[in-house]
């Protein structure tokens, strides 16, 4: 399940919402991550960009690994501006043990990290800035470059 | 015509373009300094997957994607 929303998420009813869809499904492990923008460098929050349709198919890569391993893949995630200390990201697992949920939590956000087709700018003073330094090249970039 | 559109920061309207390949695309951006800039760090999909070369035939009705470095989360 991938779930996309305008601004900040409601960390608190999302999270109880896919607890109450899984709990009575037999896994028994239920790992959840969430990002909350931390205040640093003067800015005002963060803001993103969102590429739907690689991004969808990213997913779907990631709920079929998920299937094999006998586990199912969450994430939620804003589009636009999200302010200091509120949320952007969450990612969860549900597996019917906890190790195959410790290590998919890990491989998935890791792996959402470099290749969710995501852009993230920082606000400030009302501006976005393109988080460049923070960014990750996708794989086989530069491909269409003269230099 | 096939149709390049360019993502996130890079802020460029799409534009339409009669090419048979991405190597053909690749001589078309060839002036372009500012592009020249985003294309050094940036993937290309076609139809919404990540190509690995430019050995790809481009058709009328394809889409291909400027995608710059990411950051989610």
């Amino acid at each position: 399940m991938l779930e996309l929303y305008q601004g900040s998420l409601k960390v608190e009813d999302i999270l109880s919402r896919w607890y109450k869809k899984y709990r009575d499904k037999n896994y028994g492990a239920f790992i959840s991550f969430v990002g909350i923008v931390r205040e640093e460098d003067s800015i005002d929050g963060l803001s993103f960009d969102i590429y739907e349709p690689i991004l969808n198919k990213w997913f779907q890569e990631w709920q079929e690994e998920a299937k094999k391993r006998g586990a199912v893949v969450l994430m939620a995630h804003a589009t636009g501006d999200v302010y200091i200390h509120e949320s952007s990201y969450i990612s969860a697992v549900l597996s019917p043990k906890r190790k195959v949920a410790l290590k998919l939590i890990d491989e998935f956000v890791e792996g959402f990290k470099a290749n969710a087709p995501i852009w993230k700018y920082d606000l400030i003073e009302g501006k976005r800035v393109y988080a460049k330094e923070r960014s990750l090249k996708l794989p086989n970039s530069g491909i269409l470059s003269n230099l | 015509m096939a149709v390049v559109e360019f993502l996130g920061p890079i802020e460029r309207e799409n534009m339409e373009v009669d090419i048979k390949n991405l190597k053909e695309l690749k001589d078309i951006f060839a002036d372009d300094k500012k592009l020249q800039e985003w294309l050094e760090i940036s993937a290309v999909a076609l139809n919404d997957t990540l190509v690995t070369s430019l050995d790809v035939d481009i058709n009328s009705t394809d889409k291909i994607s400027i995608l710059p470095p990411v950051c989610g989360g």
